[in-house]
């Protein structure tokens, strides 16, 4: 088929694949693996986020967990006080002011953090991006009003408009139209005009700056996209789980973000979400096996970095690609 | 004839060593403007503070009138000053095609520019054709930029300094590590773009600068010795001494 590229074949049928599959679990009486389903998805969004940033921007973002956390607390502090946007007119659809601060506060963070941090390079930047991340996460615990490093339990869960976030299925669903929704996002953005000079400038920035580009200010449009697409993440992974921490900001968390990305293939559509999928099955069905399950899947780690040019989706790559 | 690049005493010291001692030169519009001296004269540490990649320590630099001696490499970009790089810079991963487009892109302001695709804009994609046609790349447009030879990542280098459409184009040894064929292409390429644009070039090929040059200015440890045009600075004895003695 022409114009038609084998991954992205690929890529639609992962798709459909995960539209399918996981309600079909559901019915036949295995809600479990709809709940993995679930939490795979909600990771795949929030990596194809962390991916335009670190794919196609070139800048490793060691934070990326801060906004899952920002996007959940933003579900679930609204919840704690009983405030439901301030009006019981709109009482009913109060999701769409959680999601909505959940966005606005992610970019906010993002704009903030990201223009100090991209006055950095290299591992300078990846360890600023970290120490940002890691104050959110202390700042988390060190509120005892919710609960600090115990979290808070969320007990209402976001309404929205026609949709019943209670009902497994419905959030399911909300989520997989959200990262279908992300994926396009991030590729219609990567080829655009402005997503050739965030790649000019990983490839080489200072051709970039010399052809007239002021990269940084590009650089960090980028970022806070990424951030805002993260947040919007985190508001789903709150909904998920009905529960909050800190936790889930901790820096291991955004290590897995990133392993996420590399595992799948960095700078393609799918990878991301071929990361969060083989992470979240690995992870559930080495740690049946064993509890030190982290150095097997450590091991699988290097060996496809090592010997898998591009990740995952460097296995599927056809030559005409 | 005006002046479109002025550089009053401009000095740049590393340490103890002044790569740039008090440079004063004018590239009058419409010349080729050649800078010759021997190796470590200083001649890509005064290209990086025309073109903005390094702030001088004192002096000025003024661009049609504007002082822009502190203004950033992108803001320069936008005034109309460009340069190629001694050693290729080029996006390597990116399609030559692609590369080209970019710099005909960076004329349009801003790319904060999200939906359309790039390479489905047609104006972009025209003029970059049309910049690798003239310098002959026209047929390799759609290949891996890192496929191509030296050779032809040089003429990139020029089709890439064309594309962004500037006025002044600082051309940091153009023929570097060329075979003497592509050598001669290059320098009959540049004679075709002489009065087009104003160049300010660095050259080591002594015959491509004497064929090229419309004047030459003679750098030796960061000094300025001698301004003037090839025969002048042929006959002059400080030029002989420190210089083309040597060969």
């Amino acid at each position: 088929m022409t114009g038609f590229k084998r991954s992205s074949w690929i890529t639609l049928a992962t798709m459909v694949g995960l539209l399918i599959l996981p309600p079909v679990f559901f019915w036949t009486g295995n809600a479990f693996y709809l709940d993995l389903a679930t939490r795979l998805v909600i990771l795949g969004i929030a990596a194809t986020s962390l991916n335009l940033v670190l794919g196609y921007g070139g800048l490793i973002s060691f934070g990326h967990a801060a906004y899952i956390g920002i996007g959940a607390y933003a579900v679930g502090i609204p919840v704690y006080h009983e405030f439901y946007g301030g009006f019981e007119s709109v009482a009913s659809t109060n999701g769409l002011f959680q999601i909505g601060m959940a966005v606005v506060i992610s970019a906010l963070f993002a704009l903030i953090t990201g223009a100090i941090s991209l006055r950095t390079k290299g591992v300078y930047f990846i360890m600023i991006t970290m120490a940002f991340a890691q104050m959110a996460y202390y700042l988390f615990i060190s509120l005892d009003e919710y609960g600090g490093d115990d979290g808070l339990v969320i007990e209402v869960r976001s309404e929205l408009p026609l949709i019943n976030l209670d009902n497994p299925i419905q959030l399911y669903l909300v989520c997989w139209v959200s990262l279908a929704a992300a994926m396009l996002i991030v590729r219609t953005i990567i080829h655009s005009r402005f997503g050739m000079v965030l790649q000019g400038a990983k490839g080489n920035n200072e051709r970039m700056v010399t052809l007239g580009y002021n990269t940084y200010l590009y650089r960090l449009v980028a970022y806070v996209i990424s951030g805002a697409m993260a947040g919007f993440a985190g508001a789903l992974m709150g909904n998920f789980s009905s529960f909050i921490s800190p936790e889930m900001m901790a820096w291991s968390r955004s290590g897995e973000l990133m392993f996420m990305v590399i595992l799948g293939g960095s700078a393609t559509t799918l990878g991301p979400v071929l990361g969060s999928m083989v992470f979240i099955v690995v992870e559930e069905v080495l740690s049946s096996f064993t509890i030190y399950w982290h150095l097997p899947f450590g091991l699988m780690l290097i060996g496809i970095v090592l010997y898998v040019r591009g990740g995952l989706m460097g296995l599927f790559k056809g030559k005409g690609d | 004839m005006t002046t479109l690049l002025k550089v009053q005493n401009l000095r740049k010291s590393f340490g103890g060593v002044a790569a740039t001692d008090d440079v004063n030169l004018d590239v009058t519009e419409g010349e080729l403007h050649a800078i010759i001296g021997p190796n470590g004269a200083g001649k890509t540490t005064l290209i990086t503070q025309l073109s903005g990649a390094q702030k001088p320590d004192s002096g000025s630099v003024t661009f049609k009138g504007t002082n822009i001696t502190r203004a950033p490499a992108h803001a320069r970009a936008k005034l109309g000053i460009t340069r190629s790089f001694q050693i290729t810079s080029l996006v390597m991963d990116m399609s030559v095609m692609d590369n080209v487009a970019l710099a005909v892109q960076a004329k349009e302001g801003h790319s904060f520019r999200f939906l359309k695709p790039a390479r489905k804009v047609k104006n972009l994609r025209d003029e970059a054709r049309e910049m690798l046609v003239q310098v002959g790349l026209g047929d390799r447009a759609d290949e891996p930029t890192i496929e191509l030879s030296h050779g032809e990542h040089r003429l990139m280098e020029i089709a890439i300094a064309l594309a962004s459409g500037a006025e002044l184009m600082l051309l940091d040894e153009p023929m570097a590590g060329l075979g003497s064929e592509e050598s001669a292409k290059m320098v009959s390429f540049l004679l075709g773009l002489k009065g087009e644009k104003t160049i300010l070039l660095i050259e080591h090929d002594m015959d491509a600068v004497f064929a090229l040059a419309d004047r030459i200015s003679v750098l030796v440890y960061g000094k300025i010795i001698a301004t003037g045009t090839p025969d002048e600075i042929r006959n002059n004895d400080d030029v002989r001494h420190a210089y083309l003695g040597e060969e």
